[in-house]
């Protein structure tokens, strides 16, 4: 491994310090700015950004973590096939805490389940050809960030004709859940920092139509404080000046068209469907589908889970993670915070994983308020 | 090579590549890898006697007791093995209760079918160890499981140690102002496991940091260092040794993230792992609080070990005892949090 650099740099804290008084220096007014993925919240919340920014600039947490959102159904049709089918289920390391209706993946491997932790899809193909005699299922869960590499083994294990091969697919699409959210009335959000990695892959034209359609500033952003400071400069610049466009702050990463090779094969391998995110409920056009030439590889299909899982759940009723995702409230809002809801025994998506924003505040604040 | 011997008791030894269910079975297999693999090996007198439990001298003062298990996979690992870790750690168990260390007691436990080759390795791994660490294997025991039933090899060993001097080292005697230093750089060991296991395919430089640390030990109390409390950071890193502490105390510990060392390479395996270095597991660093008016010195003088080279002042304990403890971390741009136990093992993150 060659050694990491610019990082550092990204976390200076002199740096930070010159950002924030730009912050302090041309704000005016109240703001409330929402960071969409997960992966900034986490940032925000390790490093305290918003304690330090200035009272009247807001910052809420968006959608943006694809083991949260992940539809309880799903994760039920996993531990089916594992228990039920016996087949040899690969997954992201942290699915498997994530609880489905009555227990979580850990749980079943405990039981003896075979579910093996892989750190990329490319794994479970390796899995799938070490164990011949048995069925291997890869649980293809995330945002437009893994749908590359997840089309690249269905593709893969068509060509090669992997026949114990399957994925269990819940791939979600950032845009419609941040047009779900700016439609509804409740949310009141002033400006997005757009999600730095998912406009890696299919870069950010789709954004620049968000802008227009809702009147409001989207900044594509990075996910380290340095990023996320200059991100938060770059959108109150548009709000105090009456700007109104999309910016790219992780230019470092991110070009308007993405990246056209990794665009091609989604588009190719999956199809766009509607889909059902955890605490938020339905969003139309939000999901993406194997095609229909690759159904074979659909594990629901192959296993005919699709009607014995229909897409529709509730969270516990005392659980407010579907008004957390769209920015109404934040986690320290939460009656259950800390008390029923807790990262051992959550009540809902956002603290089912370690990016949701109600695990980054548990881990990160824990019931600790500065006095 | 015969491999048709399964309870075969009475083959030669090296008849069979691997170990066999009659290796356990207290017969004549017992008998030989006793004297062809351990005792080739651990040569101590108190050994000769073949008794049922080792007799040995105590020094004048307390006796230091401790022990502990090895499940570690790989068994070989950048920078150690099973037999090495399982010497090291219960060696820096005492340390960290102030003890000399002097006698270890070796428990293993082997899967039938595991390659005795390995197991003459790994014995000769923990002779080295033993050797370096100036601590004798005064006695032991070997069981063998069926296949299937266990994972190669596991290991026990328990220790004791001498303590000579007056401190009373453990967490209750923590006092507010206390420096807290830490041997080195962390996450070594963790990262060096998984790059060598099987699945997380990435290459590294990196080496355990596996080693014995009574000897930094042992000359902090011989240079007169007030010790109030020593840890080794294992299992779950930095963060959740500093947690049990405050915890145990009913301290408050306040460190800051920029001066916890950590190396490049775990720094990097970390961020593509989306893991975090604080929690990730270490086998020869700890963490000692020492009172304000002797850090520098205790410093100093860690930093002439090998394995205090790169130690540092990370923090400090910020108040008399509370309910509940707890652990504040300053973040690189300068707002304090909390630095909690993680809740179950740390997953690679998705993205």
């Amino acid at each position: 491994m060659n050694e990491l650099k610019f990082i550092d740099e990204y976390r200076d804290s002199q740096l930070a310090k010159k950002y924030l008084d730009k912050i302090f220096q041309i704000t005016t007014r109240p703001w409330k700015i929402m960071e969409a993925c997960g992966g900034q919240t986490h940032t925000i919340v390790k490093y305290g950004i918003d304690q330090l920014l200035p009272a009247f600039i807001t910052l809420v947490h968006g959608p943006g973590c694809p083991v949260c959102v992940t539809p309880v159904s799903k994760i039920d049709a996993a531990i089916e096939l594992v228990l039920r089918f016996k087949v040899i289920l690969c997954s992201f390391g942290d699915m498997l805490r994530v609880p489905g209706t009555s227990m979580d993946l850990l749980r079943v491997k405990a039981q003896g389940g075979d579910v093996r932790v892989v750190y990329s899809p490319l794994d479970a193909i390796r899995v799938a050809k070490e164990n011949p005699t048995r069925e291997v299922v890869f649980f293809a869960i995330g945002f437009e960030t893994t749908a590359p590499a997840n089309a690249m083994v269905a593709d893969l294990a068509k060509k090669q004709g992997i026949q114990n091969f399957s994925l269990l697919v819940a791939q979600v699409l950032v845009p419609p859940a941040l047009a779900a959210i700016l439609s509804s009335t409740a949310s009141k959000i002033d400006a997005f920092l757009a999600p730095g990695h998912v406009c890696t892959v299919v870069g950010y034209e789709e954004y620049e139509a968000l802008v227009q359609k809702y009147k409001i500033p989207i900044v594509v952003t990075g996910f380290e404080p340095i990023d996320i400071l200059q991100g938060i400069i770059m959108c109150i610049d548009q709000l105090e000046n009456g700007k109104l466009k999309i910016e790219n702050q992780y230019t470092r990463s991110v070009k308007k068209e993405g990246n056209l090779i990794a665009k091609k094969k989604i588009f190719e391998i999956f199809d766009v469907t509607h889909q059902t995110w955890r605490g938020l409920g339905n969003i139309e056009w939000s999901g993406l589908k194997l095609s229909e030439n690759y159904r074979d590889l659909d594990s629901e299909f192959r296993f005919h889970l699709s009607s014995r899982f229909p897409q529709s759940e509730n969270e516990n009723s005392d659980c407010i993670s579907g008004l957390i995702l769209q920015g109404v409230k934040k986690p320290l809002e939460c009656q259950q915070f800390g008390k029923r809801c807790h990262p051992d025994h959550p009540l809902g998506a956002t603290m089912v994983s370690s990016e949701g924003a109600c695990a980054a505040y548990f881990r990160y604040r824990g019931l600790f308020r500065h006095e | 090579m015969n491999s048709s011997g399964e309870g075969s008791c009475g083959l030669p030894f090296v008849s069979s590549p691997s170990v066999l269910l009659g290796h356990g079975g207290g017969g004549r297999l017992t008998q030989q890898l006793i004297q062809e693999v351990f005792r080739k090996q651990f040569t101590s007198t108190f050994l000769k006697n073949e008794h049922d439990s080792a007799v040995v001298p105590v020094e004048k003062g307390l006796i230091a007791f401790t022990t502990d298990t090895y499940v570690v996979r790989p068994i070989f690992f950048p920078g150690g093995d099973i037999g090495k870790l399982a010497i090291y750690g219960t060696v820096n168990d005492l340390a960290m209760a102030g003890a000399r260390p002097h006698y270890i007691s070796l428990g293993m436990i082997l899967e039938e079918g595991f390659s005795l080759e390995f197991l003459q390795k790994i014995t000769q791994s923990i002779q080295l160890a033993a050797l370096k660490c100036e601590v004798e294997i005064v006695t032991g025991d070997t069981k063998v499981v069926e296949r299937g039933k266990g994972d190669g090899i596991f290991i026990n060993t328990s220790g004791l140690g001498s303590i000579s001097h007056h401190l009373d080292i453990q967490p209750s005697r923590l006092q507010k102002g206390d420096a807290i230093l830490v041997s080195g750089d962390l996450g070594r060991h963790g990262i060096a496991i998984m790059a060598a296991r099987e699945g997380l395919e990435f290459e590294t430089a990196l080496e355990s940091d596996c080693a014995p640390l009574s000897f930094m030990v042992m000359d902090l109390i011989e240079s007169g260092i007030e010790l109030h409390c020593l840890r080794d950071l294992t299992r779950g890193g930095l963060a959740s040794a500093l947690n049990e502490i405050a915890s145990t105390a009913h301290c408050e510990i306040e460190v800051v993230e920029e001066q916890i060392p950590v190396h490049i390479l775990v720094q990097g395996a970390c961020e593509i792992l989306g893991l975090d270095p604080l929690y990730v597991a270490n086998e020869g660093r700890m963490v000692a609080f020492v009172p304000e008016i002797q850090a520098l010195e205790a410093l100093e003088r860690m930093k002439r070990h090998a394995v205090g080279s790169g130690a540092r002042l990370i923090g400090r304990v910020t108040s008399d005892p509370i309910h509940p403890g707890r652990v504040l971390i300053r973040s690189r741009i300068g707002i304090l949090r909390v630095l909690d136990l993680l809740n179950g093992e740390q997953l690679p993150r998705i993205c």
